[in-house]
């Protein structure tokens, strides 16, 4: 009934959907922050633990959401891991893009292995709806890098 | 029409006639045959509503009230015929008591400023219940925040009904001056005993207040019977246009309580040092009231009149039965909600899909419900599903073969995501 679907939920999605990376606290984490979908009731938490020279040597999450916005926080922790301060708001950007265009013709050199691993997620764009389930997760990368402890929200 | 009803209630219930009076339900969307389950949220609307509409505008249309020539007057009387209708329609002594507002909303915003800060003390209580709609819900804490109001929540039963224990206890110290409360619940389904509520708040020296968003497009509302002090519904769940609610509000109080807002239309004189009301009901319309969507109103009330609210109850009672009889066989399904007393409208989870994904998912096969919290974040915690839950809200168009086939896609969605 449903196979042309499958684009959406592709089977990377279902699979970090239903078994998030990454889904734990830090208890070493340097940077923190909330996000909050009020409408649909997603929330999470992210932790990061940055090394002196600014690179993120960890990232984990908790929260509970749909299979897109558990998969994509789930991707996003697994590719923002060892990545500049600098490159993670790159690749937040381009994700946004990718996620509500479904290409992203601006893409940056350098980080096309990591935007290679987030595309599974490019399926959103047709669903208007859902775009924020993706992005929320970005949103709170944000925040947890930029101001300290405020609440992210996708809307 | 005079409101007459078939007294053998469902016999009559022609679905097929129903269904294309409502052009809507003949559209495709992405191929595939419209499955409308959302009607909680916002009712589509028969050809009668749309063409009484388009010919008030095309034909007898003015502002209000206000001009002497013939066109006003004939607007000004098709206004006030649909007052008249809306009075027929929950049985209220006069078409005075019916105050036009732009939805429900506003029309408990109305009566949390007139009512409670207007009339009641700081001190004094308000009682909802965990079941509200955040429409019931939010104005109260407005009024607790800004008129020293206290806030009383009633709990609900697992079955998801009004526990009316805890009623009583809340209503014991005689400290409440409003019970505000839904007459039917939009996510649970469950129907409140509103007799019995409005005579254990009046014993207690509170007025009742009962949201009647849903109640009334299901089954027959009589706010005499009930004794309610004031009842509010909003017309786009009935059938009829978006813009305008209706605010029952007993003729004692709307002459005790001062006005909601300010403006024209709402006044008897007017000199820079100051203003006298005018008579209720227009002292609490201020300004040009919804003109085109009160006829639009009276149409969906005719037309629902037409077919009768028993009919209309029996038919969805039946739909009822059919889905709590069909969906349970779905495998790993919950329904939340058992009331005995209980409308059609229920929400539910499957257990290996989340609410959204499901929603996108019954969307592809044309089903229309809603995904979320509905309004009712307080309750969906109460129910131990914070994440949110599908919800189907079934109208007078919808069929038993609309309720298999949701069946049918749960269990293929189920399939999807294992
Ligand atoms: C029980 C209940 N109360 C109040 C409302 C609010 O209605 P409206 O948005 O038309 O004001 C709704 C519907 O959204 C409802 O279901």
């Amino acid at each position: 009934m449903f196979d042309d679907l499958r684009d959406l939920y592709q089977e990377v999605i279902l699979d970090h959907g239903r078994k998030p990376r990454n889904f734990r606290r830090l208890e070493n984490g340097t940077h923190h922050a909330r996000g909050d979908n009020p409408l649909c009731g997603d929330k999470m938490e992210l932790w990061l633990a940055l090394n002196e020279d600014g690179t993120i040597a960890d990232a984990a999450f908790q929260g509970r959401g749909c299979a897109i916005s558990m998969a994509s926080a789930s991707l996003m922790t697994e590719t923002v891991k060892g990545k500049s301060v600098a490159d993670a708001h790159k690749l937040g950007e381009q994700f946004r893009e990718l996620a509500m265009t479904g290409t992203c013709p601006h893409c940056a050199a350098g980080l096309e292995d990591e935007m290679e691993r987030l595309a599974p997620l490019s399926g959103v764009h047709e669903f208007p709806s859902r775009v924020k389930c993706a992005t929320l997760a970005w949103h709170t990368l944000n925040s947890a890098l930029d101001n300290q402890g405020k609440e992210a929200s996708s809307e | 029409m005079d409101g007459a009803v078939n007294p053998r209630g469902e016999a009559d219930f022609d679905v097929e006639r129903i269904r294309a009076d409502f052009p809507i339900l003949a559209t495709e969307h992405r191929g595939k045959k419209l499955v409308f389950l959302d009607s909680g949220a916002s009712a589509q609307k028969p050809r009668q509503v749309i063409d009484t509409m388009i010919r008030t505008m095309e034909t007898a249309y003015a502002n209000v009230h206000r001009g002497a020539y013939h066109l006003s007057e004939t607007a000004t009387a098709a206004y006030e015929a649909a007052r008249a209708a809306c009075a027929r329609f929950l049985n209220a002594p006069r078409p005075e008591d019916i105050i036009f507002t732009s939805n429900s909303t506003m029309a408990i915003n109305l009566v949390a400023h007139s009512y409670g800060r207007g009339i009641m003390k700081p001190g004094q209580a308000v009682v909802i219940s965990e079941m509200e709609h955040h429409a019931n819900l939010v104005p109260w804490q407005m009024l607790r925040d800004g008129h020293g109001t206290e806030l009383r929540v009633c709990r609900i039963t697992d079955a998801g009904e009004l526990d009316l224990n805890h009623l009583a206890e809340l209503l014991a110290d005689g400290k409440v001056g409003l019970v505000a409360v839904t007459h039917m619940s939009n996510v649970l389904g469950s129907v409140t005993p509103a007799t019995l509520i409005a005579r254990m708040a009046h014993e207690a020296g509170a007025k009742v207040l009962f949201d009647g968003s849903q109640a009334a497009v299901h089954r027959r509302v009589d706010v005499q019977a009930i004794d309610a002090d004031f009842y509010c519904f909003t017309g786009h769940k009935l059938y009829g246009p978006t813009g305008i609610g209706v605010l029952y509000a007993r003729a004692a109080l709307q002459k005790a309580m001062p006005p909601f807002l300010g403006g024209g239309d709402m006044i008897a004189s007017v000199t820079f040092e100051r203003t006298t009301w005018a008579e209720p009901p227009a002292k609490f319309e201020a300004g040009t009231p919804p003109i085109i969507e009160a006829v639009g109103l009276h149409a969906a009330i005719d037309y629902v009149e037409a077919i009768g609210l028993p009919a209309i109850e029996a038919h969805e009672r039946a739909l009822v039965d059919h889905a709590m009889a069909t969906l349970p066989h779905v495998e790993g399904l919950t329904i939340y909600g058992k009331a005995q007393d209980r409308g059609g409208v229920f929400a539910f989870a499957l257990d290996n899909a989340h609410a959204h994904d499901l929603s996108t998912l019954l969307d592809r096969a044309g089903i229309a419900v809603r995904a979320g919290r509905h309004c009712t974040e307080p309750l969906h915690e109460r129910l131990g599903a914070g994440a949110g839950t599908c919800r189907a809200s079934f109208g007078l168009y919808t069929t038993k073969a609309e309720i298999d086939y949701l069946a049918e896609a749960l269990a293929s969605a189920r399939r999807f995501f294992a």
